[in-house]
């Protein structure tokens, strides 16, 4: 693992994963507000939110609540639909691609045309199509995520699928008598770890991107549940008067994804030595 | 040759094909009833059973699918639940802007990507080359409405160069091509980058610097064109990816383009137009793969024989 300390944009980008995790985890006890609470003083006397202060550290939202706290436990919401969403993605893409790149055939072809088909499909519109007609709930966002994130995996694994099961060692342990599930487990599945991984991190990435897109366009998570996304989306009106409200959720957005594709990149290289240096 | 055209558009229109049963399937069996949402609040259960029956809704499920592909093939999309009129004349009346705004945001691209792109492949491991791959990443790991929002609030709200929203002039342009375009010159650039590392370490560019050609123009002229094909490729790939986010784009900036009609068809749940928009979409992203296949021999002489 020497590969990720000689690489500081990936240190710094672990040590902002490590505090998204922490803001998740311990987002009760670090919050200084209930994500909720609406304190008399959380508005100005004119009723506008206020911008950061001593009190409201990142300052109050349109309806008065502190955004630091809010941002605490949207950090569980993106999370949480970051691994489900991702997590689900990459295990339907990894048995489609390994069901059709080793099974072959009939199976495996009408499974690869059904992936060309998803590939043909506009992600992004069927994702807020799918959450706007499914009454969103943070279980169905992340459900629909996964339904159009599969699809890249289930590729990449299907060619390197492919690619092993007609390799010598795999004829020689046939001819040895190994059975199907035996080559699968001991000698399939070990070369797809490294994919698992990269592709495990790498999609958190595109996960947290979408979850924020669907929430901002109000087909997400919906309020008063905090997520990255619907902070923005509640206060993408008074953008002009309380930047804030837009652009520090957006920051913790763009610095929590940009650090799990850093993380993802990093991890690409140091399990693929054939990348190395290519970038 | 044409053998293989013809296959292609065969596999294409098949693909196409699929895209409409699935979308019309999904939409079949989502919770929202059109019936009921286009009866109105007040309706009771007879009145959306005859918007039912008026739509056609209440015949059986695979009539239902071929009395749309009959459509389809008269180039007829069927007529939108809410504003009564023809999906199809919906669509082609919003396809003009949308298409000005992918062409804009693709130009973007391109251009950036180019630029940064070679200088980091020409200054590779630089201070330069690491500080672009990293804003490559930055770029790609943006949420696209906030970029959108920011840009607004600099531009348009802050210095008034822009208009906030709106279509119409090049001003207009600007600031939703910059949102589309910013984001995804990262990955042109880091392809362009890869693409002239691999060319630069070759052996004829060697002879070419060696024979007394300029860094320039060996860069320039025998260099830059080998990073053609993999850059028209992407193109092909980022129109589909384009199809997506011009709903995002389109929604913040008020674009009169398809991605907005899309918007405001899926919040009232107005399926023609939502089934109609997918499969524009899909046509798109299936051209866009097409050409730049059929590109591909063009520029690579090398690929013809296979």
């Amino acid at each position: 693992m020497s590969g990720l300390t000689e690489r500081p944009a990936t240190t710094v980008a672990l040590a902002v994963i490590l505090l998204v995790v922490l803001a998740a985890t311990l987002a009760p006890w670090l919050a200084p507000f209930a994500p909720e609470d609406q304190p008399f003083d959380g508005l100005s006397l004119e009723g506008a939110p206020l911008p950061p202060g001593a009190k409201y550290w990142l300052g109050t939202d349109t309806l008065g609540r502190d955004l630091l706290s809010r941002l605490l436990f949207g950090a569980r919401t993106s999370l949480v639909i970051g691994l489900v969403a991702n997590g689900v993605a990459v295990a339907i893409g990894m048995v489609v691609g390994i069901v059709a790149g080793y099974v072959g055939g009939v199976t495996g072809a009408t499974l690869m045309r059904f992936t060309d088909l998803m590939m043909a499909f506009p992600a992004l519109l069927l994702a807020i199509v799918l959450a706007a007609l499914l009454h969103p709930s943070l279980w169905i966002v992340a459900l629909v995520i996964a339904l159009v994130n599969w699809v890249q995996v289930a590729r990449i694994v299907y060619t390197e699928t492919r690619g092993l099961s007609e390799r010598d060692f795999i004829l020689a342990e046939r001819a040895l008598g190994a059975g199907n599930a035996r080559i699968l487990i001991h000698h399939i599945a070990p070369h797809l770890v490294p994919t698992a991984i990269v592709w495990g991190t790498l999609g958190i990435a595109t996960t947290v991107l979408l979850e924020a897109t669907l929430s901002f366009l109000g087909v997400g998570v919906q309020p008063p549940q905090p997520s990255w996304g619907n902070i923005i989306y509640e206060s993408q009106s008074y953008f002009q008067a309380a930047p804030w409200l837009v652009f520090i959720p957006g920051a913790v957005i763009l610095a929590t994804s940009l650090s799990f594709n850093l993380v993802g990149d990093t991890l690409r290289d140091l399990l693929d030595p054939t990348q190395r240096g290519r970038g | 040759m044409p053998l293989i055209l013809a296959r292609r558009l065969a596999q294409a229109a098949g693909i196409l094909l699929g895209v409409a049963l699935v979308t019309f399937l999904l939409l079949h069996y989502l919770p929202a009833d059109p019936a009921a949402l286009v009866a109105g609040r007040s309706a009771n259960a007879q009145m959306i059973a005859n918007v039912r029956h008026q739509l056609g809704l209440d015949l059986p499920l695979p009539l239902q699918f071929w009395r749309y592909l009959t459509g389809l093939a008269q180039g007829n999309l069927g007529r939108s639940y809410i504003q009564r009129s023809e999906v199809a004349a919906l669509i082609v009346a919003r396809i003009p802007a949308t298409l000005v705004l992918m062409a804009a945001g693709i130009l973007v691209e391109v251009a950036l990507g180019l630029v940064f792109g070679i200088l980091a492949a020409v200054q590779r491991n630089s201070f330069a080359d690491r500080l672009v791959m990293t804003l490559a990443f930055v770029g790609v790991s943006s949420p696209q409405f906030v970029v959108a929002l920011l840009l607004l609030y600099v531009f348009a709200a802050t210095l008034g160069w822009f208009p906030m929203s709106g279509f119409g002039t090049l001003r207009h342009v600007v600031l939703p091509a910059l949102t589309l375009g910013l984001l995804g010159a990262g990955w042109y650039a880091r392809m362009v980058r890869s693409a002239m590392i691999d060319v630069l370490n070759q052996d004829y560019v060697r002879t070419a610097r060696a024979k007394g050609l300029s860094w320039r123009r060996v860069v320039l002229r025998h260099a830059l064109p080998n990073a053609a094909l993999p850059i028209v490729a992407m193109i092909g790939i980022d129109v589909g990816q384009f199809m997506g986010g011009v709903v995002v784009v389109e929604a913040v900036y008020g674009w009169p383009g398809i991605g907005q009609l899309a918007w405001q068809a899926i919040q009232q749940a107005d399926v023609p137009i939502i089934m109609g928009v997918t499969l524009v979409s899909s046509l798109f992203i299936v051209m866009g793969n097409l050409l730049a296949d059929a590109a591909a021999p063009i520029l690579d002489p090398r690929i013809r024989g296979r």
